[in-house]
C-alpha cells in the first residue's frame, strides 16, 4: 500500500558538508517502509512539480518515523534543508520494492557509495548473517559511520585517502580480500558496475538499487527505465521501470 | 442544490468531464493505488501502437519552472497486450475507456483501431501530435492535409467515436481543427505537448536524450487555453481541453474557453489525487455560481455570470 501523507519533521540535521538528516514522523509509510524502498518528497514551490525520490536511511515502526540522508544538490533539495523540527511535507511511499532480506545467506557485503551509503543502514540492521559492509567517501567526512558499526564490520575508503583504503569501495574489496554469499550495493553507476563484474567473478549474487530521473515515482509514466536482459513484464520490451520494479534489481536481471 | 456536472462525448455519456491526459496515468492500475477510478469521467490510457515500442533512451524528463519536458518515446506493449491485459482491468471500474492510439503510418493507426473494434472501449484517441518520435506521429499532426487523411483513413476502420488530439506546434490551431472535422473526426483534443529543450550548463549536455522533449504542466496552460478558444470558434465538434490543469479552476478556464472535458496529465505527478481532485473542484465551483448544469460553462467566457 501507498500513502500520501503530510509529514512532519521531528529533526533535521546537516550531517557532512551538504549532506542532511532529516527524520519524519508519518501516519502509515514507516509502518510499511523496508529497507532499498524510497519516499517522493514533494516541494512546497509549485513552481517545482515533481517529486524528490529520497532513499529510505532508518525505519523506527515503534514510533512511525523514518530517516532521510540526502545530498543537497539543487533548488529542490535545498528547500527541503532549510525546513526544521514540525515543518511539514507532503510525502508519498514507500515505494519502490526493496532489498531482499529472506534469502538465507550466512554472509553478506554491503556496499554504499556516497549518498548511495543512507539505505546500507537499514538494511544492516535487518539482514541477518554477518555483514562485512564496505563505504566509499569523498573525505574524513564518514557520515552515518557509526549507525553502520552496530550492524557490521566496517571497511572505509576515501578519495582523499583520509580514512581507510584510498581509493574507490572496490580497491577497499579488493584490498581487504572481502568475499560472501552476496553484495547489496547503492551508489554511482560505474561502482556498481564494477561490484556486478566483481560478484561474477566471485560467483556471488548481486543486488544492486539504482537510480534515475523520475518524474510520478509510481509507475505511470516511463520516465525511469533501465535496460534488462530479459522482456519486462510491463511493456515486453526490455525496459524494466526503476521507481515501480526496482529500485533493487538481481545484478544478472539488468544492463548497467 | 443538484448540480449536473455529466456531459456528452459523440454520444458517449461521461458522469463527469475530467479524463486523464494520455500518457501521464499509464492504464490506471498505478493510481488505483491511491483512489477509485470510478470518480473519474474517463481515463485515457497512454498511447498503445500496433506492436511494442521500447521508447527512448534515459534521461527521458527534465523539470522545468513550473513544469517539465519528456521524451518517453511512447514506450507500449502492443495491442495485443493492451487488450489481454489492460481493458479487463479498466472494465472493472465505473467510467469510460478511452485509448490513445500511436503509430508510425496510417496502416499502423488503422491497424490498431481495427483490433479494438470488438473491445469494449468506449472512445478512441487518434495521437498524431507526439513530437518524441522520429516518424509518423507528429508527420500528421504539422500539416492540414495530412491530419485530414490519417482522420478519414482511421473513421473507416473505427467502431467507436474518433477524437484526434491536435498539437500545438503549429501555426494556426484553426486550420488544424477545421482539417480534423473535416476528415470526420468526432471530437478534438488539444493541446498536446509543446517541443521544447533544456541545456545542463554544467554538463553543456542536453538535459534529455532525445534532446528535445514535450513541454507541460502549468508553464504552458495560456497557451492551451488560447488554443482551446481558438479551435471552438473554428469548429462546431466538442473539445477536450488540457494543458497544465492542476485544479477546478483550471478546468473551469478551460471550459469558459470552448472545451466540454478536461484532461488532468502533468499535474497526476505532483499529486497523485490530482483528477479527482479537479472533479471536486469542478462540483464546488458549480455550487459557489449556483450553475446547475455544467453545460452551460463551455464557452461561456463574455456571457454574464
Amino acid at each position: 500500500m501507498k500513502y500520501k501523507e503530510t509529514a512532519v519533521i521531528t529533526e533535521q540535521k546537516e550531517i557532512a558538508a551538504d549532506i542532511y538528516s532529516m527524520w519524519l514522523q508519518t501516519e502509515n509509510i514507516a509502518g510499511e517502509a523496508v529497507p532499498g524502498q524510497f519516499l517522493s518528497l514533494y516541494s512546497r514551490d509549485r513552481s517545482r512539480m515533481l517529486p524528490r525520490p529520497i532513499s529510505i536511511c532508518q525505519i523506527d515502526r515503534e514510533q512511525s518515523r523514518v530517516r532521510l540522508v540526502y545530498r543537497r544538490a539543487g533548488e529542490g533539495t535545498r528547500e527541503f534543508s532549510r525546513y526544521g523540527q514540525g515543518d511539514r511535507l507532503e510525502a508519498v511511499g514507500p515505494l519502490g520494492n526493496g532489498f531482499p532480506l529472506d534469502r538465507g545467506y550466512g554472509k553478506v557485503l554491503l556496499v554504499g557509495g556516497g549518498i548511495g551509503i543512507p539505505p546500507m543502514v537499514e538494511l544492516a540492521g535487518r539482514l541477518p548473517g554477518e555483514k562485512l559492509i564496505v563505504c566509499g567517501y569523498r573525505n574524513s567526512e564518514l557520515f552515518l559511520k557509526e549507525e553502520l558499526e552496530e550492524n557490521g564490520t566496517l571497511y572505509l575508503a576515501t578519495e582523499d585517502g583520509s580514512a581507510g583504503t584510498r581509493g574507490n569501495v572496490l580497491d577497499a574489496v579488493r584490498e581487504n580480500q572481502l568475499t560472501a554469499e552476496a553484495v547489496f550495493a547503492c551508489g554511482p553507476t560505474p561502482m556498481l558496475r564494477a561490484l556486478k563484474a566483481y560478484a561474477a567473478e566471485q560467483g556471488m549474487d548481486c543486488w544492486l538499487s539504482l537510480e534515475e530521473r523520475m518524474a510520478c515515482g509510481v509507475g505511470a509514466c516511463l520516465a525511469c527505465v533501465c535496460r534488462s536482459t530479459d522482456v519486462d513484464a510491463h511493456t515486453h520490451v526490455k525496459n524494466k521501470r526503476i521507481c515501480k520494479d526496482g529500485p533493487v534489481f538481481a545484478a544478472k536481471e539488468i544492463e548497467i | 442544490m443538484e448540480c449536473r456536472t455529466s456531459v456528452n462525448l459523440a454520444g458517449v455519456e461521461l458522469k463527469n468531464p475530467v479524463m486523464t491526459a494520455s500518457g501521464t496515468f499509464g492504464s490506471g492500475s498505478e493510481y488505483s493505488e491511491f483512489y477509485d477510478l470510478s470518480l473519474l469521467g474517463a481515463v485515457v490510457t497512454k498511447g498503445v501502437a500496433n506492436v511494442p515500442w521500447p521508447g527512448n533512451p534515459t534521461p527521458r524528463i527534465a523539470e522545468t519552472a513550473s513544469g517539465m519536458l519528456n521524451a518517453i518515446g511512447l514506450q507500449n506493449p502492443g495491442i495485443d497486450v493492451f487488450i489481454q491485459r489492460d481493458i479487463p482491468f479498466l472494465r472493472r471500474f465505473d467510467t469510460k475507456i478511452i485509448v490513445n492510439v500511436c503509430g508510425k503510418t496510417i496502416a499502423d493507426y488503422c491497424e490498431v483501431v481495427e483490433k479494438l473494434s470488438d473491445q469494449p472501449v468506449d472512445l478512441l484517441e487518434i495521437n498524431v501530435s507526439c513530437p518524441n518520435v522520429k516518424e509518423g506521429g507528429i508527420a500528421f499532426g504539422q500539416r492540414p492535409e495530412a491530419l485530414e487523411t490519417v482522420t478519414r483513413e482511421v473513421k473507416k476502420h473505427a467502431k467507436q467515436p474518433v477524437i484526434m488530439k491536435l498539437s500545438p506546434n503549429v501555426t494556426d490551431i484553426g486550420e488544424m481543427a477545421r482539417a480534423a472535422e473535416a476528415g470526420g473526426a468526432d471530437v478534438l483534443s488539444l493541446i498536446n505537448t509543446l517541443t521544447g529543450m533544456k541545456i545542463d550548463i554544467h554538463r553543456r549536455a542536453f538535459a534529455i536524450a532525445n534532446q528535445t522533449g514535450g513541454l507541460s504542466g502549468p508553464a504552458i496552460k495560456p497557451v492551451a487555453v488560447r488554443m482551446v478558444y481558438q479551435a471552438a470558434q473554428a469548429v462546431s465538434l466538442p473539445i477536450i481541453g488540457m494543458g497544465g490543469i492542476c485544479n477546478g479552476e483550471d478546468a473551469i478556464e478551460f471550459l469558459l474557453a470552448g472545451a466540454s472535458a478536461v484532461s488532468v496529465g502533468t499535474a497526476n505527478f505532483a499529486n497523485p489525487y490530482a483528477a479527482r481532485d479537479t472533479a471536486e473542484g469542478i462540483r464546488d465551483y458549480m455550487a459557489r455560481y449556483q450553475i446547475e448544469d455544467i453545460r452551460a460553462l463551455t464557452g461561456a467566457v463574455g456571457s454574464a455570470c
